[in-house]
C-alpha cells in the first residue's frame, strides 16, 4: 500500500506541492486523484478548491479546475453541476471554509442533495492564516486567536460537520475519516472512493471529511501532531459513516 | 392628452387586473400606455392600488402622484388620494362600499352604486367595470370596443362566456356618466 | 407583430431566454421578485436551470461555476443583495467570466425601502466590489428598450469576457408597458474554449482562477483587464440625445429620471426655453464625449438623478468645467415630478447667459 502512494497518479499534476513537510493535504490529494484515476473520470472531472492552504490545488490536479471565494464552494459546484448534469464534481474545503464561513452554503447544497462530493479537511486549526482558532478547534486547545486555549464560555463548542449534514435528509452519504496512520489512510481512500461513486450514481450528496494535521499551526511534529490527532480528535469526532443510502448498508 | 389614472381599493376586488385591462385597451389603439402597481408592505393590510397612465406622447414617469381620474372602492383609499386628484379632474366612488363624501368642489365627483347594479345585471363581479365604463365616458380615453376587445385577449376562452355581461357592465357605467354630463 | 402588455420584470426574464441563457440563479427581493417568478415558469419550458439560492452570496458563486462551466447564465437582486454579491463579482472579474447581474434598485442605505431609487450608480459603475474593475453597466428606461436590450448584455459579457449590469429602478421592474418582443432568433454564442468543462480529450486543463500570487502577475491581469475596458469604452458607449438643438440647458439623466426629463424637457420648448437631454444608456463606459460636445454649446448643464447625487461626478468630470454643472435630485425612494425639474430648469433659463 505504501509503495502505490508514492506512484504519482495520472489525476496529478507534475506540479510540487507547496504544503508544509508532513501535512495531511498532500496525502488527501493523492487519494482523491488516485480514486479518480481508478474511476477512470479525469476526462469528466471539474474540481473546486477553496481558500485555504490549498488554494493552490489547481495547480495539482490534472483535472479541470475553478477556484472558488472562501467557503463558496458549494455554491460554484452547485452552479458547475446544474450546468453540466453529467460531469463529476467536487470541492475540496478546509474547516475554516466548510464550516465557519461557508455553513450556509455547505448546508443548503446539502439539503438540495446537489450531486456532488466534499472532500472536507477538518485540521482543528487555520491553516493559511497562521493558526487562528477554527469551528472545529477543540476545548482547551491553543490556537493564535485562543493563546490560552479554547474555552467554551468565550467561544462556544466545536461543530461536529458529519454529524450535524448527516441529519439532513438530502445527504446520501456522509463519512468521517483519518489519515494518521497507513490503515486509515487506506480506508480514507475506500470512503472517497465511494463518496465519488454515490455521485456518479445519481444518489445525491456525498462527504468525506478527513480528520487532518497541520503540525507548522499545532507547533508539533509531524509525528507528534499525528499522536494529538488520535489522542484528542478521534474521542470527539468519531471516525466511521453516518449516513448511506439505504440499498448498500 | 394625458389621462392618469388611480385605482384604489382592497386586494381581491380586481383593481390590479381592471386597470390592466384599461392599459391593454390603450394599446389596442395604438396609444402610449403604462401600468403600475403598488407593490410590497403597501400591500399588507390588504390595499390593492395601481396606476394607469393613456397618452397620445411618450409617458414620461408611470407613477401616477396627481391622478386626473381616482378610482375609489375604500373609505381609507378616498382619504388617502382624495386630495391628491388634480383641480378639473375626477372622482369616481364606489358608494356601495364607501359611504363617504369628499369635501372638493374643484372636481366632478361621482357615485356609483357599482355592486348593487352589478348585482342587477346578474354577475357580482362587474363592479369595476361599471365605474370603468363611467370613466371612459368622461374622459373619453378609450372606446369600449377597445375594452370589450381586449377582455377577448386577457380572458382564457373558458371565460368568454363573462363578456357579454362584462360590455353591459361597461354600457350602464357609461349611460350613468352621460347623465351626469 | 402584434403588441403585449409586459412587466419590466418579466421583461428582463424572456429577454434573456431569447438570448440564449438557460440558467438562473437568485434569492428573492422586492422588487425584483417577478424575474425569478417570470423565469421558474419559463426556464424549466426550455430545458433551462431555475434554482433558488439560500442567498445572494451563494447565487452570485453558482452564477461563477455556470459561467466557468461555459454558460450563459444571469443573477438579479436589488440594492442589499447587489452588496452582497459584490466578493463574488469582483471574482468572475478576475477570472474574465462573463455573466448577467440585474440589479433592480431600491431606496437605502441599509434596509433603506422598496421604492424605486438610483442609489447604486456608484457601486454599479465604479467597480463595487474590490479591487479595479469596471462592469458594463447597461440602463434602459422602459420595457420594450430592456428586451432590446437583454441580449447585447450577454453579447457584450461574452464578448470581453466581463460581468455586465443590467440596473433599473423599482418603477423600471414592476410598469407594464406595450412591447414588441419580436420572433425567436436562433442565439450565435461565442465556443469558450477556456471553459473549466471537463477536459474530454483535451491534454491540459482549463482552469477558472483569480489568484494572481505575484504582484507581478497581477498587476499585468490589471493592465490586461484595462486594455479591455479602454477598447469597450472606445467601442460600446451607447446613449439617445433628445431635443439638443441649440439647447442653451442639457440635463443629462438615465433610466426612469430620464423619462421624466424628457417631459420637462418638452415642457419647457413649449414654454420657449431651449432645453434638451443626454440619456446614457451605458452608465459604463460613460458616454463623456456626447455630454461635452452637448454643453460646449450650452449655458447650463443640469443632471437630474433619483439619489444625492452619483452621476453627477462623472458629467462634471464630462464637462471638464467649460459650463455650470448643477443637480437636482430626490432620494430614499421618492422619484422627481415633472413639475419640479421643468422648475429647474425655469431657474437656470431666469439665470441668462452665462
Ligand atoms: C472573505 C475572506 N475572508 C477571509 C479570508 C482569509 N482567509 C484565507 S484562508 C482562511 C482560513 C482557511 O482555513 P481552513 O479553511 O481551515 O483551511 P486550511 O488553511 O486550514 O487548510 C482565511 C480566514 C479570505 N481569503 N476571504
Ligand atoms: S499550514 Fe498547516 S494546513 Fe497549511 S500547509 Fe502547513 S501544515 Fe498544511
Amino acid at each position: 500500500m505504501m509503495k502505490k502512494i508514492f506512484t504519482r497518479p495520472k489525476a496529478l499534476t507534475e506540479s510540487p506541492f507547496h504544503y508544509c513537510p508532513g501535512c495531511s493535504h498532500g496525502i488527501v490529494h493523492r487519494l482523491v486523484a488516485e480514486v479518480i484515476d481508478e474511476l477512470g473520470v479525469a476526462d469528466d472531472t471539474v474540481g473546486v478548491c477553496p481558500v485555504g492552504c490549498a488554494v493552490f490545488a489547481y495547480n495539482y490536479f490534472n483535472v479541470d479546475m475553478f477556484q472558488a471565494s472562501h467557503g463558496r464552494a458549494p455554491a460554484v459546484a452547485t452552479g458547475i453541476k446544474r450546468s453540466l448534469p453529467d460531469r463529476i464534481v467536487f470541492t475540496y474545503q478546509g474547516d475554516g471554509d466548510l464550516a465557519s464561513i461557508g455553513t450556509a452554503e455547505i448546508v443548503h447544497a446539502v439539503a438540495r442533495s446537489e450531486k456532488f462530493t466534499s472532500i472536507f479537511i477538518n485540521n482543528a486549526v487555520y491553516g493559511m492564516t497562521g493558526g487562528q482558532m477554527a469551528p472545529t478547534t477543540l476545548i482547551g486547545q491553543k490556537t493564535t486567536t485562543t493563546p490560552a486555549g479554547r474555552d467554551q464560555e468565550e467561544t462556544g463548542f466545536p461543530i461536529k460537520m458529519s454529524e450535524m449534514l448527516s441529519t439532513l435528509d438530502g445527504a446520501a452519504y456522509v463519512a468521517r475519516v483519518s489519515v494518521h496512520s497507513p490503515q486509515h489512510i487506506v480506508k480514507a481512500k475506500k470512503a472517497i472512493k465511494k463518496a465519488f461513486e454515490i455521485q456518479m450514481s445519481g444518489k445525491g450528496f456525498a462527504m468525506v471529511e478527513v480528520l487532518s494535521i497541520c503540525p507548522t499551526n499545532w507547533g508539533m511534529s509531524p509525528s507528534e501532531s499525528l499522536k494529538w490527532l488520535e489522542e484528542n480528535m478521534i474521542p470527539y469526532y468519531p471516525l466511521g459513516v453516518y449516513k448511506e443510502p439505504a440499498e448498500v448498508k | 392628452m394625458l389621462e392618469e389614472i388611480l385605482m384604489a381599493g382592497f386586494g381581491g376586488q380586481g383593481i390590479l387586473s381592471t386597470g390592466q385591462l384599461l392599459a391593454n385597451a390603450g394599446m389596442m389603439e395604438d396609444k402610449h400606455v403604462a401600468w403600475i402597481p403598488s407593490y410590497g408592505p403597501e400591500m399588507r393590510g390588504g390595499t390593492a392600488n395601481c396606476g394607469v397612465s393613456i397618452s397620445d406622447q411618450p409617458i414620461s414617469s408611470p407613477l401616477v402622484t396627481e391622478p386626473t381620474t381616482l378610482i375609489v372602492m375604500t373609505r381609507p383609499a378616498l382619504e388617502k388620494f382624495g386630495k391628491a386628484v388634480v383641480p378639473g379632474g375626477r372622482i369616481l366612488i364606489n358608494s356601495s362600499l364607501v359611504d363617504q363624501d369628499i369635501d372638493r368642489d374643484d372636481v366632478l365627483v361621482m357615485k356609483i352604486p357599482a355592486n348593487k347594479i352589478a348585482e342587477e345585471i346578474g354577475n357580482p363581479r362587474v363592479a369595476n367595470n361599471i365605474i370603468l365604463g363611467a370613466v371612459l365616458e368622461l374622459t373619453g380615453i378609450v372606446k369600449i370596443e377597445s375594452v370589450v376587445e381586449s377582455l377577448k385577449k386577457v380572458l382564457p376562452p373558458r371565460r368568454h362566456n363573462m363578456i357579454p355581461a362584462n360590455q353591459e357592465a361597461l354600457e350602464r357605467g357609461a349611460a350613468l356618466a352621460k347623465e351626469l354630463k | 407583430m402584434s403588441k403585449i402588455l409586459m412587466k419590466g420584470n418579466e421583461a428582463i426574464g424572456e429577454g434573456a431566454i431569447r438570448a440564449g441563457c438557460r440558467h438562473f440563479f437568485g434569492y428573492p427581493i422586492t422588487p425584483q421578485s417577478e424575474l425569478p417568478h417570470y423565469l421558474a415558469k419559463r426556464m424549466p419550458e426550455v430545458n433551462g436551470v431555475f434554482l433558488q439560492a439560500e442567498s445572494e452570496v451563494s447565487s452570485i458563486n453558482m452564477v461563477y461555476g455556470a459561467a466557468g462551466a461555459g454558460k450563459r447564465v444571469m443573477t438579479s437582486s436589488s440594492s442589499p443583495g447587489l452588496s452582497l454579491m459584490q466578493e463574488g463579482i469582483s471574482y468572475l472579474v478576475g477570472a474574465e467570466l462573463p455573466c448577467v447581474v440585474v440589479n433592480i434598485m431600491r431606496g437605502g442605505p441599509g434596509l433603506g425601502n422598496i421604492a424605486p431609487a438610483q442609489g447604486d450608480y456608484f457601486q454599479s459603475t465604479k467597480g463595487g466590489g474590490h479591487g479595479d474593475y469596471k462592469l458594463i453597466t447597461l440602463a434602459p428606461e422602459s420595457v420594450q428598450e430592456i428586451i432590446d436590450l437583454m441580449a447585447k448584455a450577454f453579447d457584450l459579457s461574452d464578448q470581453y469576457r466581463n460581468p455586465v449590469m443590467l440596473l433599473g429602478d423599482g418603477v423600471l421592474g414592476q410598469m407594464m408597458e406595450p412591447v414588441e418582443l419580436g420572433d425567436i432568433k436562433d442565439v450565435k454564442q461565442t465556443e469558450k474554449t477556456w471553459a473549466a468543462s471537463g477536459m474530454k480529450g483535451r491534454n491540459k486543463p482549463n482552469i477558472i482562477n483569480s489568484l494572481y500570487i505575484q504582484p507581478e502577475d497581477c498587476e499585468d491581469m490589471n493592465e490586461k483587464l484595462f486594455a479591455k475596458y479602454a477598447e469597450i469604452s472606445g467601442k460600446e458607449k451607447l446613449w439617445e440625445e433628445y431635443q439638443l438643438d441649440e439647447a442653451d440647458i442639457v440635463l443629462v439623466a438615465y433610466g426612469t429620471a430620464a423619462r421624466i426629463c424628457k417631459s420637462a424637457v418638452d415642457k419647457a420648448r413649449e414654454k420657449g426655453i431651449k432645453a434638451g437631454l443626454v440619456r446614457p444608456i451605458t452608465l459604463w463606459p460613460f458616454p463623456d464625449n456626447v455630454i461635452a460636445d452637448a454643453a460646449s454649446s450650452a449655458n447650463n448643464v443640469l443632471t437630474v438623478e433619483m439619489s444625492m447625487g452619483q452621476m453627477v461626478e462623472d458629467v462634471r468630470l464630462a464637462v471638464n468645467g467649460t459650463c455650470p454643472v448643477h443637480f437636482y435630485g430626490r432620494s430614499g425612494g421618492m422619484v422627481p415630478l415633472v413639475s419640479d425639474v421643468l422648475a429647474e430648469i425655469e431657474k437656470l433659463a431666469a439665470g441668462g447667459d452665462r
